[in-house]
């Protein structure tokens, strides 16, 4: 699963100059001469079969690359050439939506956690402000014990998007909670991987050397209309030991949940999950030091809401 | 919009549901305050929501938040003096007009006459065309009426037009013209929301499948898969998969927020116009809706359409048609008995409206089931490419054989009648979501959820003006734009520019000039260039129909003819109201 998020993000590199001429080929090669048009009775030919009307993967040799993304070849038009030189004025008082800002709140995840001799409250949450290319991100998650944040990890960043489904992000991260704080660089991608994976893959560079990398995958099962299964897994990585917030390096955790949510409204969802979470390596024996489960199931209830 | 005091708010919050068909007395409140019921609301002898009418060549029109009520909830709605729809206006042929247009809103407003020829500083347009009209301030609109026939006319100024503000103009030709009907109807279209329409785009923005309560689930996949085989059922999903789209996006906003009107009136409230048996019914038809593409018929009535858009088309008699939005067609109708329910569903399915052709008030006849919603051929997405003839379907129509001799290739098309888009550079970037190399160029299909029908539905291969084209003369210069846009972000462009990032496309003063219109998105957009006419060819190059809104479909590339004879400065929209505010807009300079 966590090689499916690397794997997406790379899907969506531009295909390569050789392939598109290939496609582009193709087509005038489809010799459209030989339909003969004039032989087929339309006017008794039976229903189409529907499976080949509503059925677009049937024509499984199509290549659907060159419909989305790419980079414009030498001959594409200049959008800017009926212009005549007019251009708009700066100072004009028609402002479509492109130009205002809109913002958004989304609680991903606000949920009750209890585990065989634990519970606690999860939060994951991610807010953003700005228009259709570029945007401030604000993420936030985190969980709190008794009241009190166990471990927190915020980030502000620059969203800009690249590609149609794809924005990078540039920012920094905060960890706070009962160990002692680390300050982060951000630097990731977000979006929407083919076949409607959210993959959201951010690396980090901190103090002392320090590296991170956390990888997150979700995906939406509409059971009903209004019922959405949801599997999620997220996985962080560190390049270094970090003793003070007992992290090992290499894989540290590992978190796969299911969460089974009903839209009251779509942006009013309240849920039930169960999660299998682990931690490995450095990150495991620190656990197992204090006396921990290294692996354990999670049984989660929560909300999920946007404004 | 804002929610208006809770002192009138006394209907509790029931579900919505017992209000999907709208309050039969729904509409605007009057009677609420004494100056909703002024001496200029000449209301005329309906009882069943007919706006208004006002003729002669001077008009006062007053702008004016009014409560409404079509759900059970009451709103604030931004009307012309005071009425949904706003007054039709009656006009004539050579007459010079005077419209005063007071502004009794707290923000600027503006009225836009939709189709009509004239000046460009007539044309209402705020930031293109004129300033706007600030609060508390009259605009005179003068110019002399050049054309004939049913167009409409609304706000242009934010959503306005979305809470209220369209009205009907009828024009009479100057000297009469034959005679065709014994009784006239206007029958106007629309979508209400009690939401802020700002906030439906802002949802739009957040979650661009919020109103799409359609979409596929697992349950259809077990379905398919227990009755064509697991692979087909992959099959099937699988290039929307890939490319993140989503089969059953046929409209942005639905059901789910809108209550469909007809002359203001809900489906509860059952718009009846009266006629005696053997009389010859005009119905004038005008999709006033801000996002809705109305299929309408009169299940056993046969309609003869007899002008598209305000002009005079060759009669043709149809079971069915699809009006995109600001479209108008006028029909011939025979009614013989008693009562004839005017059906119009939106095109995803999901909701109606609907009124009454009867011999006495009071009447009804069944009013058909809202057919099922037809997820998207792979034609409409990826044009003429996949599968050779993907966007046709030939089994529509009836069961009538369609000639292909006629597909001729013109110069503009390739070997075999395919026709290769040329994108923008503009269009590789992140406001694109897909392009179209081969688009469709046939005009004879009756598009999306209309093609199996088993009724004769209308399509623009079937239209001819009457008359031929108003310039005779050939296309001196070719300019090709794309329709394009981001589902996913909710973008809406020309070659991947928002109306902020682009520049004006600039006509040359009295030069003939063919526009061709691509449309790399899955939707239908209805494609409105103010002030001329855009005269639209079939796949050969030779005249169809005179318009002043081109519906292109999905994969479809479409080309029309100009005379840029109309000097100054002019807007050019997709009038879906969500898609031109996100940005699918465009000024049009002539000089």
């Amino acid at each position: 699963m966590m090689v499916l998020g690397v794997s997406s993000v790379r899907a969506q590199e531009p295909p390569t100059p050789a392939k598109e001429t290939e496609q582009m080929k193709a087509v005038p090669d489809m010799d459209h001469s030989q339909m003969d048009h004039s032989k087929m009775d339309h006017g008794a030919a039976p229903p189409p079969d529907p499976a080949t009307l509503s059925d677009p993967g049937a024509d499984s040799g199509m290549n659907h690359g060159s419909m989305q993304g790419g980079s414009a070849p030498p001959d594409a038009r200049d959008p800017h050439a009926y212009s005549g030189g007019y251009t708009l004025d700066p100072a004009r008082p028609l402002r479509m939506a492109d130009e205002h800002n809109f913002h958004s709140l989304l609680v991903d995840r606000f949920e009750r956690v209890r585990t065989r001799d634990n519970s606690s409250t999860e939060y994951d949450l991610q807010a953003w402000f700005g228009r259709n290319y570029d945007r401030v991100v604000l993420k936030a998650e985190g969980e709190a014990d008794d009241g009190r944040i166990e471990d927190a990890h915020t980030e502000l960043l620059w969203g800009h998007a690249v590609a149609a489904y794809w924005d990078t992000q540039v920012g920094v991260r905060y960890d706070s909670g009962k160990n002692p704080d680390r300050k982060w660089l951000a630097f990731g991608i977000q979006g929407l991987a083919p076949y409607w994976f959210e993959v959201d893959a951010t690396a980090y560079v901190g103090e002392s050397g320090r590296t991170a990398l956390r990888l997150e995958a979700e995906y939406e099962l509409l059971l009903t209309q209004k019922l959405v299964l949801q599997p999620r897994i997220e996985a962080n990585f560190y390049g270094k030991r970090d003793a003070q917030r007992e992290l090992g390096s290499g894989l540290s955790d590992l978190v796969l949940g299911l969460r089974l949510r009903y839209e009251i409204r779509r942006e009013f969802a309240p849920y039930i999950g169960i999660e299998r979470s682990g931690e490995f390596g450095g990150t495991a024996d620190f656990a197992r030091a204090d006396g921990e489960r290294t692996k354990e199931t999670r049984f989660v209830a929560g909300l999920r809401f946007w404004f | 919009m804002k929610r208006i005091p809770k002192l009138l708010c006394g209907l509790p919050n029931l579900p919505r549901r017992r209000f999907i068909q709208g309050l039969a007395a729904g509409g605007v409140l009057l009677g609420v305050s004494p100056w909703l019921r002024p001496a200029w609301a000449q209301v005329t002898d309906t009882t069943t929501g007919s706006a208004p009418v006002l003729s002669g060549t001077e008009f006062d029109l007053t702008i004016a938040e009014t409560p409404v009520n079509f759900t059970g909830r009451p709103r604030l709605a931004t009307t012309i003096n005071g009425s949904i729809p706003a007054p039709t206006l009656r006009w004539r042929q050579g007459d010079t007009i005077t419209l005063r247009v007071t502004n009794r809103l707290p923000v600027d407003t503006s009225i836009h006459w939709h189709g009509i020829l004239l000046p460009f500083q007539m044309d209402g347009v705020p930031g293109i065309s004129f300033k706007g009209i600030a609060p508390g301030e009259t605009f005179i609109y003068r110019f002399k009426v050049q054309q004939t026939g049913t167009y409409w006319y609304h706000s242009h100024s934010g959503m306005q037009e979305q809470t209220g503000m369209y009205g009907a103009i009828v024009i009479e030709p100057a000297r009469g013209g034959p005679i065709r009907a014994d009784r006239d109807y206007i029958v106007q279209l629309s979508d209400w929301t009690d939401e802020d329409p700002m906030r439906v785009l802002a949802k739009l923005k957040m979650q661009s499948d919020y109103y799409n309560f359609n979409q596929p689930t697992v349950v259809d996949f077990f379905r398919d898969a227990a009755n064509d085989g697991v692979s087909a059922a992959m099959a099937k999903r699988r290039m929307w998969q890939q490319m993140r789209m989503n089969p059953t996006d046929l409209a942005d906003v639905s059901a789910y927020t809108y209550t469909y009107l007809m002359n203001g009136t809900t489906p509860a409230g059952n718009w009846t116009g009266l006629f005696r048996p053997g009389e010859k019914i005009r119905l004038r038809f005008i999709n006033s809706g801000a996002m809705t593409f109305f299929d309408v018929r009169i299940p056993g009535l046969k309609m003869t359409v007899i002008q598209a858009d305000g002009q005079d088309v060759e009669p043709f008699t149809v079971d069915e048609i699809r009006i995109g939005v600001a479209e108008t067609y006028d029909v011939i109708v025979a009614p013989k008995d008693d009562a004839y329910t005017i059906f119009a569903q939106s095109m995803d399915r999901t909701g109606h409206t609907r009124g009454t052709l009867a011999v006495r008030a009071g009447m009804t006849a069944d009013v058909p089931a809202v057919d099922k919603p037809e997820p998207l051929s792979m034609g409409d997405m990826m044009g003429d490419m996949g599968g050779g003839m993907g966007g046709m379907d030939h089994s529509a129509h009836g069961g009538m054989a369609m000639d292909h001799s006629q597909h001729a290739m013109g110069a503009m098309t390739m070997g075999g009648g395919q026709v290769r888009a040329r994108h923008a550079r503009t269009e590789y970037g992140p406001g694109v979501d897909m392009r179209v190399d081969m688009p469709r160029t046939n005009l004879d299909d009756p598009g999306i959820g209309l093609r199996n029908n088993g009724r004769r539905v209308l399509t623009y291969a079937d239209l001819h003006t009457i008359g031929g084209p108003l310039d005779r003369r050939g296309p001196e210069r070719e300019i090709e734009l794309h329709l394009t846009g981001n589902m996913e972000r909710y973008t809406w462009s020309f070659d991947g520019l928002e109306f902020g990032k682009s520049t004006p496309v600039h006509f040359r003063h009295n030069e003939r000039l063919r526009v061709i219109l691509v449309n790399d998105t899955m939707m239908t957009h209805p494609m409105h260039l103010h002030g001329m006419w855009s005269e639209l060819e079939n796949p050969d190059g030779r005249f169809q129909i005179r318009k002043h809104v081109i519906n292109v479909q999905p994969a479809q590339r479409v080309s029309f003819l100009v005379t840029a004879d109309a000097l100054g400065r002019w807007a050019w929209h997709c009038h879906l109201l969500l898609h031109m505010d996100a940005g699918m807009f465009r000024e049009v300079v002539v000089a």
